[in-house]
């Protein structure tokens, strides 16, 4: 592994994952106390109806994908902010229609030859710079509204009716969850692909979830378990020459299986 | 029962008693959602160190009176004003401790977090908590009798502590009044004990308005009753106690229930 790091792909790849780890780690908590996985799923899943569009008309992927996500968010956060009982009926709605606007884009575009797989896969090893600066960034947003905000954020998480009445705007809260949810699925989907996005969500931050009793270390402790699985994950994919993506998921996965049957016999 | 007369004359338009210390004031309200009068044409006072119970049957309208005094829901005919305020205005006044304290029990929080969101200061710090905010919420921690369990995780509480740190949370912003919603409906009967003892205690220095089904809280603790079934009717129980410890030295459950449904007028 160690002599992997010489190749700027391989770097570029361990500060990818690293970054996406944390970032789902802080973000995976907040959709998982929100009872959003399958929301997030959801996105996800629409993310590739903007992958349609920029194939289509020619824009950057990582464009039109972020936007995309971002439009699915804001729908997603309109027509359920006052109808929460509803939040399946159109999850499953924008999960479908968002894949089938990508189908049919990618359809309609002559003389496509972009590597499908590795949006539903992702592509790890294939980061650029560029992503890495839009990674960070984000990374550095999230950490900021964290800070500032957590307090908002944990009132509107834990119990969504009281913070209304003492005044905190719900409404803006909840939006801005499902945007920030929108983008970590976006560069997410670049590390584990958009079928694999659920796991990375939902696997590291059930661990933690076992091992705190606040937020904020929930989401620390995820973003630590996250990075160990994405880093072990990596050079099992490097070592074997596996897909990094499904790598990353079993090793997440297998580990859960370890910590369960560990906190069982406990 | 020979007491029938004398109920009616225990029933007094609230309007009639003296305006000046009342700290919550209802008017000639009405509610309807789309065309379904839930409310109708209701007067009430609550006075200062009152321990008001709102009792009556599920969709009565208790729960829609209560959504009306929190501004939850817009008011449409009549008035409430709460120290002279509209209710959106004086939220700070109220401490409010919801119906169901059995959600998010796997949410990761500690207790004397949930207590901390009652903190409605609009001077926040930088981020994290204040020292004083700590200070205060863990007093009132004690006073609720829930000290110990500040950094306990608030699943692995029991239902009745858990009420305890919700009502410490709705006493962290000082309230003048405290509105509970059916505090002991998912209790078991040691803990609706201690939760009415507790209630008892507070309703020393603030208010008290308990909206239940649950007669027991009428019998123990309070001192106001009010029956809604769309329309109100009010007990000043004081006087009813006062009636019966005259005729036969105590009150029980049935006899309560029986004269509080001669009087629904």
């Amino acid at each position: 592994m160690l002599d992997a790091l010489s190749y700027e792909f391989m770097q570029n790849a361990l500060i990818a994952g690293i970054l996406v780890s944390l970032i789902s780690g802080i973000i995976g908590s907040l959709i998982v106390v929100n009872r959003m996985v399958f929301l997030a799923g959801g996105i996800a899943h629409a993310a590739y109806g903007g992958i349609g569009i920029a194939i289509f008309t020619g824009i950057p992927i990582f464009l039109g994908t972020t936007l995309f996500a971002v439009v699915a968010a804001l729908f997603m956060a309109f027509v359920t902010l006052n109808q929460k009982d509803k939040i399946d009926t159109f999850t499953g709605l924008i999960w479908a229609v968002g894949m089938a606007i990508g189908i049919i884009l990618v359809d309609l575009t002559p003389g496509y030859n972009v590597d499908l797989m590795s949006y539903l896969f992702g592509s790890i090893l294939a980061v650029n710079r560029e992503d890495l600066y839009f990674m960070a960034s984000l990374f550095v947003i999230i950490i900021v509204v964290m800070t500032f905000w957590y307090r908002d954020i944990l009132a509107v998480s834990y119990d969504s009716e009281y913070a209304a009445l003492s005044g905190i705007n719900v409404k803006f809260f909840y939006t801005l969850i499902l945007i920030l949810s929108a983008l970590t699925v976006v560069i997410a989907i670049k590390v584990v692909g958009l079928i694999l996005v659920i796991a990375l969500l939902t696997i590291p931050i059930y661990i933690a979830q076992n091992l705190s009793s606040s937020l904020y270390s929930m989401m620390i402790i995820s973003g630590f378990v996250a990075s160990c699985f994405t880093i072990v994950g990596l050079w099992f994919s490097y070592s074997f020459d596996l897909t990094s993506g499904a790598c990353i998921i079993l090793v997440s996965a297998l580990s859960l299986m370890i910590f369960m049957i560990f906190q069982k016999v406990k | 029962m020979q007491s029938g007369h004398k109920i009616s004359s225990i029933w007094q338009n609230p309007l009639q008693t003296n305006k000046n210390n009342s700290l919550i004031e209802i008017q000639n309200l009405s509610f309807s959602y789309d065309k379904d009068l839930v409310l109708e044409n209701l007067n009430l006072e609550v006075d200062e160190k009152d321990f008001l119970v709102l009792i009556g049957p599920n969709g009565g309208g208790k729960s829609t009176l209560m959504k009306l005094i929190l501004g939850i829901n817009p008011i449409q005919n009549g008035s409430i004003k709460i120290f002279n305020q509209p209710p959106h205005k004086s939220f700070t006044q109220i401490g409010y401790v919801p119906q169901n304290t059995n959600i998010n029990t796997d949410f990761p929080i500690k207790a004397i977090e949930v207590v901390m969101m009652g903190h409605n200061s609009h001077k926040r710090p930088f981020f994290g908590y204040k020292k004083e905010e700590v200070a205060h919420a863990t007093s009132i921690l004690k006073q609720v009798g829930m000290e110990e369990f500040a950094h306990k995780k608030i699943g692995s509480l029991s239902g009745g502590q858990r009420q305890r740190i919700m009502i410490a949370r709705a006493l962290c912003a000082n309230p003048k009044i405290l509105l509970l919603d059916e505090p002991t409906s998912s209790i078991d009967a040691d803990g609706q004990k201690q939760i009415y003892e507790l209630l008892r205690e507070l309703n020393k220095k603030i208010t008290v308005i308990v909206v239940s089904h649950d007669l027991s809280v009428v019998l123990e603790c309070a001192t106001k009753v009010a029956h809604i079934n769309k329309k109100l009717s009010f007990h000043d129980l004081s006087s009813v106690k006062k009636e019966f410890e005259i005729n036969e030295n105590h009150l029980c459950e049935v006899e309560l229930i029986q004269m509080l449904g001669k009087c629904k007028c």
